[in-house]
């Protein structure tokens, strides 16, 4: 096995200068993040030796010695933002730019009171049960190197409690942006939801660009849905053409929860999204809906976990991705039914549009049953553009390139037309008509 | 209207037409008929632009134009539409979307004003009626789920929208209840001017009972092997294809 030349030593110097800093917190926390480092500097960055990076390699990221950005002044970037998606909508919002919680950018107007929403670091100073009870204690940096080294540098964050009963009418958008500094930099955005029983709630989390530098996001979500709640989690990935991503969300669904969520990944050069929910509690609900599109060289590689823990209840997920230029995609869907999990339905599907030749997908799902009594269905398509459809639609009088662009456009808004709040739907339309306009040579799909 | 010549058309090295001679005027309603096989569904394709199928010989030209030079969607926007036989399902698209970019595809090509969403709904609204269609096939995804009879009413429904000079049924009775013939017939004949010619492509001659065509041409193994009035259609009926086999044995091939 070779061994890849990486720069672990620039973020174990970068903890070393950090930990100073972090005398004041609270001490489980210390004790986290120093057992987080331990396991990075023992686990490394991944190869493509281990199963389940088979297909990503993160050389380029292992390679660069990234290093965490300085507070800057945000005003500078303010005129940049208007135009991005997500920025324009109009709800509470949280923001961060290279990793640094920006007070005048976010807004918490319309948030009820009782919803307790903000920086994390801030939460840690004023000092909270659930905190403790929760933060690092769902995502796994034990087994994985990026999680650890998230956790390693865990400092700030988001922190979102939904109290019991409350329905929030509005989306929360949590938004991280990476700005150019002149040299390469890293952010570990951190976020933990905790949504209480009975309650309601949308959040919205995006993640964009301002410019074209590299840098790399390492970013861990946390999201505990209580007994009986409802939750949307949206996930909006569009970092600049440069840029590493890589993402971590960990859903604990307790009893009769349902949550829904999406991932759309339409930026970065390099991007892995993980998402998985544990359904902890019996007659849980999840759906995840994933749509992913890369041109180009990028690359782009999801890696789902269904972990069905107890019986009754119910998965569906739908990821679908289209790919053009030499891109590359991986889809990797595990679905784990434990031997407690009888009554399990569960349901999968990816399927994927490829636009060109050179475009390569690598699908792939997999089950793990020890339950008897479940349902379990799994399925993957890869297909181009189909050919009688653009007939059908040339002999109406549509062009050839609009057709395609139609038709390209008709495979991405199954996935979009199932996202409740409107104006978010919109946007991501918006983003998607903008995106085909470069894929396909025409605006007007 | 339109002028066949000699057209001979292969498919993956194989000739499917062996040159075929029609000519269509305006305001014609012309059938032809045939048996499986014979070429009919070919023909209709050809006429719409269908690239699988390589021509080889003859000519096709459509109001003064060579029509085989063109493409599919410039000879829709030129006033020919094809009726499919098996219409396709497009998931994601509405019927209302698609039907709106395709007529305002086909008016700004005419130039004429593209219609809004207001417009086009009254439009729509007027020949769903006609056809006993229910308006919320328009918001459904084009022919996703469609029963066979609501998708041969929706192609009825395309063409009374999109208003071609010529339209190609390609056996948009096959399937069809008694009812739903009926139905589909009305909107067709209601489409029946001076200006407007139809080729009624079709197996049975059940159609021909609600559509009268004013020729009839029997296609069979890639020729146009009789021409007639609509008499004809009743002969075929009354004698099946296999008629014509005898009498073609007897008869030396042209």
């Amino acid at each position: 096995m070779t061994e890849v030349k990486d720069h672990r030593d620039v973020y174990l110097a970068s903890f070393a200068r950090q930990e100073k800093e972090f005398a004041t917190r609270p001490s489980w926390l210390r004790e986290i993040r120093r057992a987080a480092l331990q396991r990075f500097a023992e686990l490394g960055f991944p190869t493509t030796h281990n199963e389940e990076w088979k297909h990503t390699s993160v050389e380029g990221i292992a390679s660069v010695p990234f290093e965490p950005a300085q507070a800057g002044p945000a005003g500078a970037i303010i005129d940049a933002l208007k135009g991005l998606p997500l920025c324009g909508l109009d709800c509470s919002r949280l923001v961060f730019l290279n990793g640094h919680y920006q007070r005048e950018l976010s807004s918490l107007i319309d948030l009820p009171k009782e919803v307790r929403a903000g920086s994390l670091a801030e939460a840690l100073a004023n000092g909270s049960l659930a905190l403790e009870q929760h933060l690092a204690r769902h995502a796994d940096y034990q087994n994985h190197a990026f999680v650890a080294l998230n956790t390693a540098f865990l400092h700030d964050g988001i922190f979102v409690e939904i109290p019991k009963g409350l329905i929030l009418e509005k989306p929360l958008v949590l938004l991280f942006i990476s700005a150019a500094s002149g040299r390469p930099i890293v952010a570990h955005p951190r976020t933990l939801v905790i949504t209480g029983r009975e309650s309601q709630a949308t959040v919205i989390e995006g993640y964009i660009a301002v410019g074209e530098e590299p840098y790399f996001t390492n970013a861990v979500t946390e999201i505990v849905a209580g007994e009986g709640a409802v939750l949307e989690y949206a996930k909006f990935q569009q970092e600049g053409r440069a840029a590493f991503h890589v993402a971590t969300v960990q859903v604990r669904q307790e009893r009769s929860s349902n949550v829904t969520t999406y991932s759309f990944a339409l930026g970065g050069a390099l991007v892995r999204e993980e998402l998985g929910t544990l359904l902890a509690g019996e007659g849980a609900a999840a759906a995840l809906h994933g749509l992913y599109m890369a041109n180009g060289r990028q690359h782009v590689d999801n890696y789902t976990t269904m972990d069905h823990a107890m019986p009754h209840c119910n998965s569906r997920e739908l990821y679908k991705g289209i790919l053009d230029g030499q891109s590359t995609a991986v889809f990797n869907g595990r679905v784990i039914v434990r031997k407690d999990a009888q009554k399990t339905d569960s349901k999968q599907g990816n399927k994927n549009l490829l636009l060109s030749e050179d475009a390569v997908i690598n699908t792939k799902p997999q089950l793990e049953i020890f339950a008897d009594d479940v349902k379990c269905t799994h399925g993957a398509t890869i297909g181009q553009v189909d050919p009688e459809a653009i007939f059908y639609l040339r002999s109406r009088g549509i062009a050839r390139e609009q057709a395609r662009g139609l038709l390209t456009f008709a495979f991405a808004n199954e996935v979009i037309e199932r996202v409740k709040y409107k104006p978010l739907r919109d946007r991501l339309k918006a983003a998607l008509r903008a995106r085909l306009g470069a894929g396909t040579g025409k605006e007007d799909a | 209207m339109l002028k066949i010549k000699n057209l001979q058309v292969n498919i993956n090295g194989t000739e499917i037409l062996h040159g075929i001679d029609l000519e269509v005027n305006a305001g014609e309603v012309h059938a032809i008929m045939g048996p499986n096989g014979s070429g009919k569904s070919t023909l209709a394709h050809v006429l719409a632009g269908r690239e699988t199928y390589a021509v080889t010989e003859g000519e096709v030209i459509y109001e003064g134009q060579n029509l085989l030079a063109m493409l599919p969607e410039d000879r829709a926007r030129e006033g020919i539409f094809l009726a499919f036989q098996y219409p396709v399902e497009i998931p994601g698209v509405s019927n209302t979307y698609f039907l709106r970019a395709a007529l305002n595809t086909i008016r700004k090509h005419q130039n004429l004003e593209e219609l809004d969403a207001m417009d086009f709904l009254g439009l729509v609204r007027e020949k769903m009626m006609l056809l006993g269609m229910d308006e919320s096939l328009m918001n459904r995804p084009v022919n996703e789920g469609f029963s066979g009879g609501e998708k041969k009413r929706n192609e009825i429904l395309q063409m009374a929208v999109l208003e071609p000079k010529l339209a190609i049924l390609d056996e948009t009775d096959s399937g069809l209840d008694i009812d739903a013939l009926k139905i589909v017939a009305n909107g067709v004949n209601s489409l029946r001017s001076p200006e407007r010619s139809i080729i009624v492509v079709t197996h049975y001659q059940r159609l021909l009972n609600y559509i009268v065509p004013d020729f009839v041409h029997v296609l069979y193994d890639g020729r146009i092997v009789k021409s007639g009035g609509k008499e004809l259609a009743l002969e075929l009926e009354h004698k099946g294809y296999g008629w014509l086999d005898e009498a073609l044995e007897t008869e030396p091939r042209a």
